[in-house]
């Protein structure tokens, strides 16, 4: 009986899915991205288009597979989902396609900031942003009566009063775990002094500067504050340690906001005094410690073009206002009419209305975020000095950028 | 045998061998002497949903004419292997220069990449392999002292740890030494510092991935030295027992002579496996403090960019270091064969 009735629901909803699909296609698509709920609204979207098959590949290690998945001839994935950072693997491989004709004709009806253009080329339609802002315990503040910082100067004073309060030992978060994570934290710090990663329009790094070494020295006063196994600790590790109610004040991804406010994994006290903040600044500076993200989705150049077709077609339904319910209102900062931002969705605006940076789309840039996951690490583990860590990382990249035809 | 049939009961294997082991070979080492094509970048406007702004890009027509003439990249020789991530020989040579004593000269040389991997790889080689063969001999030799009844559940307990994915079982290692784990707790109690924290030290995270690399090893040394022990001559130890030799000395004198040629196997299959230390680095989030040639492999193939000349360039070195290690063990068995 049981088993009846959820059988019934289930019919129920998927002809509820597919009651307001009007979705035709004539073409196979395949769609790889990564594993979050927002992606897998997105894919779930896409398959609501009948006419042909759509198949989805979500997993944590896209990265790894999608450049040779989109390689072949006919390539096996017919659609990647990507960030701003992932994009450029796929264009310096030249295995996406530019969809102007595609907008042209199908599209129209598709925002025009939505369109992400290189050189004129629509190279991907951007559904969410993401910016790692500030989330900070409101009566912990309240408590040591600081005011809701903005900038990290103010995290580090709010975070010695709450120390010398002894309501915790480690208030401060963040996700420093050595690799892509610490990469990014830098990649935030550096931006937020001003600094510039490259020389104009060249791929010559230019990172150990005054702004450099500000920027490690930032990074290491806040891991004073850290739990001393911050090198370990990735978003999903600081976002528990601010569950159990350790850390009061941290630097963490919009799309994981909502997951410290909802009630499971922490107590009341703790989850409903959760609040989202704008993004920090840093040194006196105006422009935000911090970078903007989008995802988006491609079209693969190696497939035919009934193909490339029903691709677009399924993946602009997969991205239309039809997926939005309450359930997947408040999975992403949707980039879709319609949309209505809940209290968790306040840092990304903030982010965006503060002026934030996009993460650097740049071909050569994802070697420079690997040189520095390996060598800052040494200097915040007290093992050598700033400039050799950022002699170290601008040596390791030069390596890499000639191994890769960047560099002579 | 005759040399015809013999050629037949080889041909399979070494079928397989060319397709599954030569050829992959080769086509590193071919990887590893080229790099990419220079790459044309050319500036151009980039939009996205914040806005648009001057940045660079791979200009495709002109780099795919020189990709489509020659497809494996540009012919760069041993550069790849000279370079900072990987030999360092400029950097090193510098060091040799520069460097006033010995001590200086060794943080200098820890602080590049391959150097640092290779420090690691080497301790946690020669650390955890002796200890593997002695705690799987110890673990043999008990477990076969045991009533009968028992030895069944015995073995099945000893061989959890090999049983037990490498990855999982490594993170329940890594949760076990956490500041507020059981292990961490314990450490912090008995050292009287409650800031103790083994995955923030150099050296206890180094001691961490040793304990659990022999945790994870011994009991293939164990399974070896207990199938060795069935095969015991039991005459010989019964006419060492007359004799009034007490349990040592016939461990001393009958069962290790017996297992010796098992401890060149275990040795040699240790060795290698150590060298190719990886899953503990990635499972325990060591990167900051240890890292190995596997894991520098890892890295280079999992970033946004891949970079596979040098994740070659590595494997190359990876399999040099294991000839080389594994040369002594090897020479030994060739000689006792020969003398045979």
């Amino acid at each position: 009986m049981f088993f009846k009735k959820i059988a019934l629901v289930s019919v129920l909803a998927i002809t509820a899915g597919t009651a307001h699909a009007a979705c035709e296609i004539s073409g196979n698509v395949s769609i790889v991205g990564n594993e979050f709920p927002a992606i897998q609204t997105v894919a779930k979207g896409a398959a609501a288009c009948s006419g042909g098959e759509v198949k989805s590949n979500l997993t944590a290690d896209h990265q790894k597979i999608n450049v040779d998945g989109m390689s072949g001839n006919p390539a096996e994935y017919s659609s990647a989902i990507i960030a701003n950072s992932s994009i450029v693997a796929l264009m310096n491989e030249d295995v996406i396609r530019p969809l102007n004709d595609l907008v042209a004709e199908y599209g129209q009806d598709i925002p025009k900031n939505q369109l992400i253009t290189i050189d004129g080329n629509i190279m991907a339609v951007a559904f969410m942003a993401n910016a790692q802002t500030l989330a900070y315990r409101k009566d912990v503040l309240a408590e040591i009566g600081a005011d809701v910082p903005s900038s990290y100067e103010d995290v580090l004073a709010a975070a010695e009063k709450i120390r010398a309060a002894g309501i915790s030992q480690y208030p401060v978060g963040g996700a420093y775990k050595a690799g892509w994570n610490l990469a990014q934290e830098f990649t935030n710090m550096y931006i937020g002094h001003g600094g510039e990663f490259y020389n104009a329009g060249t791929a010559e790094v230019a990172i150990n500067n005054a702004q450099g070494v500000a920027t490690l020295n930032m990074l290491k006063k806040l891991t004073e504050y850290m739990n001393p196994d911050f090198l370990t600790h990735d978003s999903n590790a600081t976002g528990a340690e601010m569950e159990a109610g350790n850390v009061v004040i941290m630097n963490m991804w919009g799309s994981r906001m909502g997951s410290l406010m909802d009630a499971e994994g922490a107590e009341e006290q703790v989850y409903s005094n959760i609040t989202v903040g704008g993004p920090l600044t840093v040194a006196g500076g105006t422009t935000p410690a911090s970078t903007l993200w989008w995802d988006g989705w491609t079209v693969a150049k190696n497939i035919s073009d009934e193909d490339a077709v029903a691709t677009f077609l399924a993946m602009k339904h997969g991205t239309s206002p039809a997926i939005l319910n309450d359930e997947t209102m408040s999975q992403a900062v949707w980039m879709i009419e319609g949309y209505t931002p809940a209290p968790v969705n306040d840092g990304v605006f903030a982010a965006i209305a503060a002026g934030t940076i996009s993460y650097p789309m740049l071909p050569y840039h994802g070697l420079l975020h690997t040189a520095l996951g390996n060598n800052i690490s040494d200097f915040l583990l007290g093992k050598e000095s700033a400039e050799q860590a950022l002699a170290d990382t601008e040596a390791a990249y030069t390596a890499a950028a000639k191994e890769k035809g960047f560099l002579n | 045998m005759k040399h015809k049939p013999f050629f037949w009961f080889v041909l399979p294997s070494a079928l397989a061998m060319l397709c599954f082991i030569f050829f992959p070979i080769i086509s590193v080492v071919v990887q590893s002497v080229h790099v990419a094509h220079e790459q044309v970048i050319k500036v151009v406007e980039t939009c996205d949903l914040f806005g648009c702004k001057e940045s660079t890009t791979v200009d495709q027509d002109a780099t795919d004419a020189l990709r489509a003439e020659r497809p494996l990249g540009q012919f760069a020789g041993l550069t790849t292997y000279a370079d900072i991530n990987h030999l360092a020989i400029d950097e090193v040579g510098d060091n040799w220069r520069q460097s006033n004593s010995w001590r200086e000269f060794g943080s200098q040389m820890l602080n590049l990449p391959f150097y640092k991997a290779i420090g690691f790889t080497l301790t946690f080689t020669f650390i955890v392999t002796p200890l593997v063969i002695v705690f799987g001999f110890i673990i043999a030799v008990a477990v076969n002292a045991a009533v009968q009844k028992i030895r069944g559940p015995l073995i099945f307990f000893s061989l959890l740890p090999m049983m037990i994915t490498p990855l999982v079982g490594a993170l329940i290692l890594f949760w076990m030494v956490d500041a507020r784990g059981i292990i961490g707790a314990t450490l912090q109690y008995l050292a009287g510092d409650p800031d103790l924290s083994v995955k923030a030290s150099t050296p206890l995270t180094w001691i961490m991935l040793m304990v659990y690399g022999v945790w994870h090893s011994a009991p293939f040394a164990f399974i070896v030295y207990y199938a060795g022990l069935q095969s015991v001559n039991q005459d010989t130890l019964e006419a060492a027992r007359v004799d009034g030799a007490n349990r040592w000395l016939q461990i001393r004198h009958v069962i290790i002579p017996h297992l010796l040629p098992l401890t060149t196997f275990i040795a040699l299959m240790q060795l290698m496996d150590n060298f190719r230390v990886f899953e503990p680095i990635v499972s325990f989030s060591a990167e900051a403090h240890a890292t190995s040639l596997s894991w520098a492999i890892y890295n280079d193939l999992g970033g946004e960019t891949r970079q596979l000349s040098s994740a070659a360039a590595t494997s190359v070195l990876t399999i040099i270091g294991v000839a080389i290690l594994l040369s002594p063990v090897l020479v030994r068995t060739w000689r006792e064969f020969d003398r045979k």
